[in-house]
């Protein structure tokens, strides 16, 4: 029960940090980025090839899983993404599957179909019992992660002047930009980190799913989605309560009542939808 | 007490929506055209007839992202379902394909109409999501019932004459062909007439401002409603006429991808005059047809970038180039389809 529990949590988290950055695009810049877990896919590449190919220490591949998936989202936001900020959510649709249906084949062509596996360190492949509850040393590692990642994102956004000014650039480009924001920048920096907060959740979620490959950005969307939508779009903490209450309620309904389970989350984000349309946790004021 | 006299605007008018009501040479020689491939090119039989099928398709999703600006990405729960209904009906020994048809088409609206009230509600992004979720579930659903359907295994079945008299499937490609252009024309017909009605008048004003809309007195509400029905149908009598000519149904015909898909063949052809999602199928599905013919895992690559560029030129420019083109090619004609 406690093991179920706990495993959720850490599904959450993982979630939570895969999707996080599209709450920074979905949520706050309102970019409907479904290209997301492309750079998700990116970060997982980057951590299996440098531990496969090259004997990398895993932990020493997870900043690189950040930051390459940030340098290619800043790349794709300088050249394309920013032509459509203001276009419409269908444009927008359409033009990350387009990038989606462009990231696989490139992925295929040259890493081929096979996932590749992120072979865990032994330090972290084992599991401990806690009080009687099993519990794997991987997910307590995640859940230590995200969490740190969680609190961190909260605090740049919420008490950092960057943060004040990229919520000024969302809720008025115009004024912002007059009151000397750059807001170019700013969206090229948020941008950044959510692309690279992506690649980090995939290099993680990479031995829970396993292995990464082509499909992953198709697979796993529809999942991202959820969370930020559930979560309520505007706000880090939203998609973490949405991330945590998804975790769980898969995880545990996969297991209680497996004939079931794979509704439970689709059922959830209908529901919450008709509910609340901007989201459970979401402030009053949906865009 | 002054009746309804007409004044010379409402005959003005009255005239004006005749003209756009008739049929134009462009659109016969469109029709005519379609029929010749299929007699012409029976070796392609079975190509064109899914050109036919994701045209039809296609169709279902203009309806309600052409004519009343509701985005969707959840057609593939409408195609599905109207494909399973037909193969289960024909299992269990009903084999009439025109049967089989409007059997997926009314079991795809039932469910139309129970899902779109989840509509309006919430902006385009909710939109995009309710109808995922609920194609989603849909498959997840289809998945889990394997009594039903044979879940992962897909279900296999034979199909009856049409009419009695024209086999279909493998046997009968070219039949097949012809069946599924019948269907779609009739269908096609059935919604031009319905876009030209003040019903469709009606989804335009909704189209441009619903707020507006409705403060002209229009039921936005219900007016929404009542074309994602029909959309629905449109999209399950698509699913129907596949599972009936090809004899098979698979899960993934649930998949997102299906529901991208014809997005992407929409928006090819240009949504908002009907013929945009035929001329987008068929452009969709030759391309891919000829790029996987060449390389076959990565023809996906092509349609993605194609794709990304269309968006980054800006559709209306194309579109209205292709109006222009038009209109030098047939002045009357044109004029209907812009507006």
């Amino acid at each position: 029960m406690l093991t179920i529990l706990f495993d959720g949590v850490a599904y959450g988290m993982l979630l939570f940090v895969l999707a996080s950055g599209l709450s920074v695009t979905l949520g706050l810049m309102n970019f409907i980025n479904l290209a997301h877990g492309a750079f998700a896919m990116v970060g997982g590449y980057v951590t299996a090839l440098l531990m496969n190919r090259a004997g990398v220490p895993f932990l020493v591949t997870l900043p690189a899983a950040f930051l390459i998936p940030a340098i290619l989202g800043v790349a794709l936001e300088r050249t394309l993404y920013r032509r459509l900020y203001g276009a419409s959510p269908l444009d927008q649709v359409l033009f990350t599957i387009g990038l989606v249906l462009m990231a696989m084949p490139i992925a295929d062509f040259f890493l081929g179909d096979e996932p590749q596996q992120v072979n865990l360190p032994a330090w972290l492949s084992g599991s401990a019992t806690v009080y009687g509850v099993g519990i794997s040393l991987y997910r307590l590692f995640i859940v230590a992660v995200c969490g740190a990642i969680a609190a961190l994102l909260q605090i740049f956004l919420v008490r950092t002047r960057f943060g004040a000014q990229l919520r000024a650039a969302v809720d008025d480009t115009r004024v912002a930009d007059g009151l000397g924001i750059n807001v170019d920048r700013i969206f090229a920096v948020a941008f950044a980190v959510g692309s690279g907060l992506a690649g980090l959740g995939g290099a993680l979620a990479a031995d829970v799913v396993g292995g990464i490959d082509p499909s992953f950005p198709v697979k796993f969307l529809v999942t991202f989605l959820i969370v930020v939508t559930i979560g309520g779009a505007n706000g880090i903490l939203g998609a973490l309560f949405g991330a945590l209450l998804l975790g769980v309620l898969d995880v545990a309904g996969k297991y209680y009542v497996p004939s079931i389970g794979g509704f439970i989350i689709y059922g959830v984000m209908v529901v919450t939808l008709v509910l609340r349309p901007q989201g459970m946790f979401a402030r009053g004021d949906g865009r | 007490m002054r009746a309804a006299q007409p004044t010379a605007t409402t005959r003005r008018l009255e005239a004006h929506l005749h003209r756009r009501a008739r049929w134009r040479w462009p659109e016969i020689v469109f029709w005519v055209a379609a029929l010749g491939a299929i007699v012409v090119l029976p070796s392609r039989a079975a190509l064109i007839n899914e050109i036919l099928i994701a045209g039809l398709f296609a169709l279902s999703l203009d309806l309600i992202l052409g004519l009343t600006g509701i985005v969707s990405l959840g057609q593939a729960a409408f195609f599905g379902l109207g494909a399973y209904s037909a193969a289960i009906l024909a299992s269990k020994g009903f084999a009439d394909p025109t049967l089989g048809l409007l059997f997926g088409a009314a079991i795809a609206a039932v469910l139309g109409l129970a899902t779109a009230p989840l509509l309006l509600r919430g902006g385009d992004l909710t939109r995009l999501m309710v109808t995922l979720g609920v194609s989603l579930m849909l498959g997840e659903l289809a998945n889990r019932n394997g009594w039903l359907t044979g879940g992962a295994d897909g279900l296999n079945f034979s199909m009856g004459k049409v009419l009695g008299l024209f086999p279909i499937g493998f046997t009968g490609q070219r039949n097949a062909a012809l069946y599924s252009f019948a269907a779609l024309f009739i269908l096609f017909a059935v919604a031009r007439r319905l876009a030209q009605s003040p019903f469709g008048l009606a989804l335009a004003a909704i189209r441009e401002n619903r707020l507006r809309a409705g403060a002209l007195g229009i039921a936005t509400s219900r007016r929404i409603v009542a074309i994602y029905t029909v959309s629905a149908a449109y999209a399950g009598a698509a699913g129907a006429l596949l599972a009936e000519t090809t004899q098979i149904v698979s899960l993934d015909l649930f998949d997102f991808h299906r529901s991208a898909d014809v997005m992407l063949m929409l928006i090819i052809g240009g949504a908002g005059y009907l013929y945009g999602g035929i001329i987008g199928a068929a452009v969709f599905i030759v391309l891919r047809d000829v790029i996987s013919a060449a390389t076959p895992e990565y023809w996906e690559f092509w349609i993605g970038a194609l794709l990304v560029v269309l968006v980054l030129i800006g559709r209306e420019r194309i579109h209205d180039f292709a109006v222009r083109a038009a209109s030098s090619l047939a002045p009357d004609a044109a004029r209907g389809d812009a507006a």
